[in-house]
């Protein structure tokens, strides 16, 4: 069956895509641009003296011993973000899926959180959890359990994967919900006719079929993790305690925005971009395959 | 009918604006925010109401770093304010940036107008001034690091609630009966790199930093792992271990630990004091920061933190004249006094000072003159006259993170403050070779 559309016209195709292609150009390439170009320059804040420099600012990065280490730490967060938030949702949007009554409700429940700032949502869970004052200490305080993130590193990062990991789940239930309710219904009902349980139904019917939901989701929530995080640190744990938060794109923001130090955080970007131009690449390439569309 | 309201509409707008033109405007970005910024509108207010030519418009634009930023964009793309409300931290990185700014001392001689610079806190004008003393920004809101106690739970422990530790020596006295008597929290601090290394350096006499704590040169290096701030900082880390110190944070978290009831002991800024008196349900008392008490010449005086008001630069004469005037009216002792009793920063001139004492505020708000008392406990030295560190942002983050390893018990305090200087001169290098 062949998928592609013709145009007849030569122009119309062009002029379709061509709002798209100046969005990118505009707000992705030139910036990205712009971000090379000032990763070879020492700058003062002002912009008032402006030395090349070479890649002077890379050597300062790769020299630096803390921002090695948060490479680690940029891949236990976004691992961790991208498979508790993709399985979760998919877990979500199957049980929403099958829910007869209300279920309009719940649909919107979960597609909520999705209209939430990631700073509001992080100072939302930073309160649940507040080492004092919180009422999830409480309760864990209850339990036994010694809840200080201020302190706790690993406690601090648990805290930004969930703060993060819920902003993602609504917009991941929704492509999976959506994917569910494409598959065709007979398939599943001519499985358990043949004796199929539920969990054999999901694997080897539904999951696969949701492949193409999957990989796009794993594209984007990588992405997510990797660019779209910082506001939930910022407002949470400011990348510590000591290092313990600080992902790549914290540090980026952190010594751009706030330090003004416009050629460090000019070189980390470019190499937070090549990273995950390099990741996406990596899952066209590999997982991609194991894709059925 | 739509045309008449339209003419009309034309006319109010060509009215107001020739106005507006008649009148110089001077634009002010600052980030007091809530009650602080009610105070600086009815100063700038004031001043509107008092003359014709000029008229202030103040701007509340976030945070520190986010107004401090937005001015760097708008400098960058041609615009901005005239007067620019920039923090502490931020002090080097406006004095290096020639030609972003204009200094005070350049913009009164201009206007002609009558200033003394000598009339300020010696603390405060060392901070704000180059090293020929030439003051280069203009000091607004002054505070410093006070230790607050807990009355009532110094109380509990069989304390005498009136005498606070002086020492750190009867602070751990004071914690271990503390913790013994039930208290969840001893002590906790806000600002830790503030109180624990920046005034914990002046408050002995040793320097933060080489060559004046920066004020004396851009080639600096942090001495801030020397013997005594190794010995310091093992003992907090010590303390944290012990239950008898609970870390709150890095910036201002500890505050509302102390307020709560929650933490007996606490050391933050001046301008908590007005927090903790709208939240404490407690007797409580504001004392000096507590000093070892076997170093020379310690305790020293403490140095201030808050902001200051740049003059920014590339704009037209008029605007600087207005400027000029508005920065005359602002150093009034009236109109300081006004400032220091409604917002609970410090007074920052001698003759403010003298006014407040006078008008019998002190004996109303009993402490409220600490702070001025802390820092001008001595006359101030080359290592407690403040600090001037390029991207301080960044070198104040790094001691923060390098605290924290301490105090969760993963670094011994002297790793940890030699890689603070270590990263932290990397940082300084980075600024030297930047503003060459």
């Amino acid at each position: 069956m062949e998928k592609r559309v013709v145009f007849r016209s030569a122009w119309l195709p062009y002029a379709l895509v061509a709002p798209q292609i100046a969005i990118t150009l505009v707000f992705f390439f030139w910036p990205a641009v712009q971000a090379v170009w000032y990763s070879f320059q020492l700058q003062d804040a002002f912009g008032l003296k402006t030395q090349f420099v070479g890649l002077l600012n890379f050597a300062h990065l790769f020299r630096d011993g803390n921002y090695l280490a948060s490479f680690k730490t940029t891949a236990v967060f976004s691992v961790a973000v991208a498979g508790a938030g993709i399985s979760i949702s998919l877990l979500l949007a199957t049980m929403a899926d099958r829910v007869l009554r209300g279920a309009m409700a719940y649909k919107t429940l979960l597609i909520w959180p999705y209209a939430v700032a990631p700073a509001i949502a992080g100072v939302l869970w930073a309160f649940l959890f507040a080492p004092s004052i919180g009422i999830v200490t409480y309760v864990l305080k209850g339990w036994g359990v010694d809840w200080n993130w201020i302190l706790k590193g690993d406690q601090a990062m648990l805290l930004v994967v969930i703060a993060s990991v819920w902003k993602e789940i609504s917009y991941n239930f929704l492509f999976f919900l959506a994917g569910l309710q494409s598959i065709p219904k007979p398939l599943i009902e001519a499985a358990a006719i043949d004796g199929a349980g539920p969990a054999r139904r999901f694997w080897t019917i539904v999951f696969p079929l949701l492949s193409p939901t999957t990989f796009f989701l794993l594209v984007v929530n990588i992405v997510y993790a990797f660019f779209d995080t910082f506001g939930v640190i910022d407002a949470t744990t400011q990348g510590g305690p000591g290092q313990a938060t600080n992902i790549l794109v914290y540090k980026v923001y952190h010594d751009g925005i706030k330090a003004a130090d416009f050629g460090g955080s000019s070189a980390q970007s470019v190499i937070l971009m090549f990273i995950v131009i390099a990741l996406t690449v990596v899952q066209f390439r590999y997982i991609e395959k194991k894709v059925e569309y | 009918m739509k045309i008449k309201i339209l003419a009309i509409a034309l006319l109010t707008i060509g009215l107001t604006s020739t106005n507006a033109q008649a009148q110089t405007e001077i634009q002010w970005w600052h980030s007091m925010g809530g009650a602080l910024g009610e105070a600086l509108n009815g100063l700038a207010n004031k001043f509107n109401a008092s003359q014709k030519d000029y008229k202030v418009v103040a701007t509340f634009k976030g945070s520190y770093p986010e107004s401090m930023t937005a001015a760097i964009a708008a400098f960058r793309a041609g615009s901005g304010p005239n007067l620019l409300q920039v923090f502490e931290v931020g002090n080097a990185t406006m004095m290096a940036a020639k030609g972003a700014i204009v200094p005070v001392a350049t913009v009164m001689a201009d206007a002609k107008e009558p200033f003394n610079p000598k009339a300020y806190l010696p603390t405060v004008t060392g901070y704000y001034s180059d090293v020929k003393g030439n003051l280069l920004s203009f000091p607004f809101n002054s505070s410093t690091v006070m230790f607050y106690i807990n009355k009532d739970a110094f109380k509990k422990a069989g304390l005498d609630p009136n005498k606070a530790p002086k020492t750190w020596k009867e602070v751990l006295a004071a914690a271990e009966k503390l913790k013994a008597s039930g208290q969840q929290c001893v002590y906790t601090t806000s600002w830790p790199s503030w109180m624990h290394i920046e005034n914990f350096s002046a408050w002995h006499n040793v320097p933060i930093g080489t060559k004046q704590n920066g004020m004396g040169g851009l080639d600096t290096v942090f001495t801030i792992n020397s013997p005594l701030h190794v010995r310091h900082i093992a003992m907090l880390g010590d303390m944290s271990k012990k239950g008898l110190f609970t870390y709150a944070g890095r910036t201002n978290q500890g505050d509302a630990k102390f307020s709560s009831g929650e933490c007996a002991m606490f050391s933050g800024s001046a301008g908590a004091q007005a927090g903790i008196k709208k939240a404490a349900k407690f007797d409580w008392s504001i004392n000096f920061i507590p000093y070892h008490d076997d170093v020379k010449g310690a305790p020293q005086n403490s140095i201030i933190g808050g902001a200051s008001v740049w003059v920014m630069g590339g704009k037209k004469p008029a605007e600087y004249k207005g400027v000029a005037k508005f920065l005359a009216f602002l150093s009034q002792p009236e109109i300081q006094m006004e400032w220091h009793t409604g917002t609970g920063y410090v007074p920052i001139t001698q003759a403010s000072y003298e006014l407040t004492r006078k008008s019998g505020f002190y004996d109303k708000n009993p402490g409220a003159d600490m702070p001025v008392k802390q820092l001008t406990n001595k006359a101030p030295t080359e290592n407690s006259k403040g600090l001037r560190f390029g991207n301080f942002v960044q070198g104040r983050t790094v001691i923060e993170e390098e605290l924290e390893e301490v105090f969760a018990g993963k670094k011994d305090a002297k790793t940890a403050l030699d890689d603070a200087v270590k990263r932290g001169n990397e940082i300084l290098r980075q600024f030297e070779a930047a503003n060459k």
